[in-house]
């Protein structure tokens, strides 16, 4: 039967992986993140009058309002076109006819695209990561490396999203505008959706489907997964009283997200087929 | 088993209403086609763009699926683990293929080398072999339409390939290019390699194919040698004769007697064509005519005559 060859997949990974290496996009995305966790922690708290290094609960919200714009996008403009690039170029038809099947293709795509998207995440909030630790504390670091790796799922979420869309899409042009609006709905539109619901229903509504719906966004998800460890962070978010503790687990939430991962190419893999 | 490399049997491709290649709703792309090709043949597609070559190469490479019939290469199908062994030994030239703007010549054949299983020591000289060797590190952003299509040759020859599909190879070559590229061609067949080849270029292919397959509208036209289309579409020769002045009167006196009624004449020299079965009659009596003529030149129909033969019987 049809066995898989990491070889080939490695050989594709590795391609893409370089790529953004060499054309900087790692370097330029990872310093945007380590500028940005910097100001935000040091003006993070500037509208309630103060400036300079706050507790890192504060800085850890103050972020995830951040990377929660973001990592979408930048995801999403990673991956859209993986595809549908290669397609439009002709070069699809040439890589097929090797010895490489479609799903050792699309995965080499997938991991070399989340490994450019791993070091720029790691290596942005972590060089961040390494500063803040001389002024926050190492307890604060446990809070910090659990935010750094839910971006990188968020990441991921959104990168195997946009690799869908450069399957599914005709072409490049096409691609991209779905890419958009998926960050448009996911990231703007979704939540307010949520809210008008909640206040069209005047509290007669069972509140208990909610929590649901939040699943159903993997920014949500995000959000939550970042923000629910802390009591004062907590009063701070409306959303967060609509979400009960139970469901709060970081284990379910994290499963969530990796299901989020791997739904979207899962689906990929088989339009592709 | 057969001893053909390639067996196409009652091959069909429709395609549904949803495509972007299409003109229409449910087109026959290809609509029954049978085809065998042997061992170290050099075999050539023709046909208009649409006719369906290009299609049915990339059906050829397990590409696309067919909608109906059956495809083997050596025997085996052209899908599945089984038909990746065979890949190996395949060599692919796509039509209008673009490569990685970001790398250099040499990384191109590296990366594909590798997914070959190509050896990466054999790169440097196949970009010398197409011409290439000194713009081996220069990044293929900056090659030109020709130097692409060099390299995009040199890939198709990785990992010394028994079966080569060539999807209009000489596209963007100057004059010179596809001069080396039939030489590397001719170089090929000695090792016995199998070549399958596109063209709209009629002109260029017909002396260097051992055979023709002509497609229109997803049909195999016709099949066969050069010289078997061409008798079997028993098309006039075209003749060119030159006269010394003075023999003008006798020519038109010949001419007449052989019942040519038309023909375009100059000062100097005369065009014309007879029947295929008429040659010797006419080449006889013009060398009657003594040396007030000087020379004779016989033009078998060309290519693009017969194709044109071809496609003619079609039309209602």
């Amino acid at each position: 039967m049809s066995g898989i060859e990491l070889r080939q997949i490695s050989i594709i990974a590795g391609k893409e992986f370089r790529d953004r290496l060499r054309n900087r996009w790692v370097l330029a995305v990872a310093l945007v993140f380590t500028v940005f966790a910097l100001v935000i922690a040091y003006f993070g708290a500037a509208q309630q009058g103060a400036v300079g290094w706050r507790n890192i609960d504060v800085t850890i919200a103050s972020l995830v309002s951040l990377v929660i714009y973001l990592v979408p996008l930048i995801a999403l403009i990673l991956g859209y076109d993986a595809i549908v690039a290669e397609r439009e170029r002709g070069s699809l038809d040439l890589l097929l006819s090797l010895p490489i099947t479609r799903l050792e293709v699309l995965l080499g795509k997938f991991f070399g695209l989340a490994g450019a998207m791993g070091v720029a995440t790691v290596g942005g909030f972590g060089l961040a990561g390494v500063l803040l630790f001389y002024q926050l504390g190492s307890a604060a670091l446990f809070h910090y490396g659990g935010f750094v790796l839910s971006a990188f799922l968020l990441s991921l979420c959104f990168l195997s999203l946009a690799v869908m869309v450069s399957v599914l899409a005709e072409d490049r042009m096409r691609a991209s505008g779905i890419a958009i609006a998926l960050w448009f709905f996911y990231v703007l539109v979704y939540d307010l959706l949520l809210l008008g619901l909640l206040v069209l229903s005047e509290g007669k509504l069972n509140l208990n489907f909610f929590p649901v719906l939040l699943m159903l966004n993997p920014a949500d998800i995000f959000r939550i997964l970042n923000i629910f460890g802390f009591e004062d962070v907590r009063r701070i978010y409306g959303l967060a009283t609509v979400f009960p503790e139970t469901l709060a687990n970081p284990w379910l939430l994290g499963s969530a997200m990796v299901f989020w991962i791997i739904a979207p190419l899962g689906l990929a893999i088989w339009r592709f087929k | 088993m057969t001893d053909q490399l390639i067996e196409i049997r009652g091959v069909h491709k429709r395609y549904g209403v949803t495509t972007k290649t299409t003109a229409g709703p449910g087109i026959n792309a290809v609509d029954g086609v049978d085809l065998d090709i042997a061992p170290g043949e050099l075999f050539g597609l023709i046909g208009h763009n649409g006719a369906g070559k290009t299609t049915l190469f990339k059906m050829m490479l397990g590409l696309l699926p067919v909608t109906s019939g059956e495809i083997r290469i050596g025997g085996q199908a052209v899908r599945g683990e089984a038909f990746r062994q065979v890949r190996r030994s395949i060599g692919y030239l796509p039509e209008s293929l673009a490569l990685y703007d970001n790398l250099s010549g040499l990384e191109t054949l590296h990366f594909f080398a590798r997914l070959k299983g190509a050896e990466r020591a054999t790169c440097p000289a196949l970009l010398a072999r197409v011409g290439l060797a000194d713009a081996a590190g220069q990044r293929v952003r900056n090659y030109s339409k020709g130097m692409r299509q060099r390299l995009g040759f040199a890939q198709a020859l990785l990992g010394s390939p028994r079966l080569l599909f060539l999807d209009e190879p000489t596209n963007g070559l100057d004059p010179q290019g596809i001069l080396e590229f039939y030489r590397i061609l001719a170089d090929l067949r000695q090792g016995g390699v199998t070549v399958v080849l596109t063209s709209h270029i009629l002109a260029e292919i017909q002396q260097r194919v051992d055979r023709l397959a002509l497609m229109r509208n997803g049909r195999i036209q016709a099949l066969g040698t050069v010289q078997a289309l061409r008798e079997g579409q028993d098309l006039p020769l075209t003749l060119r004769v030159s006269f010394r002045p003075e023999g003008e009167a006798a020519l038109r006196q010949t001419l007449a007697t052989l019942g040519i009624a038309t023909f375009e004449i100059d000062a100097s020299s005369a065009r014309f064509t007879c029947p295929r079965q008429a040659k010797m009659a006419v080449l006889t009596a013009l060398t009657a005519a003594g040396p007030v003529i000087t020379d004779i030149d016989v033009h078998e129909p060309s290519l693009e005559d017969i194709f044109l033969g071809y496609a003619e019987e079609l039309v209602p």
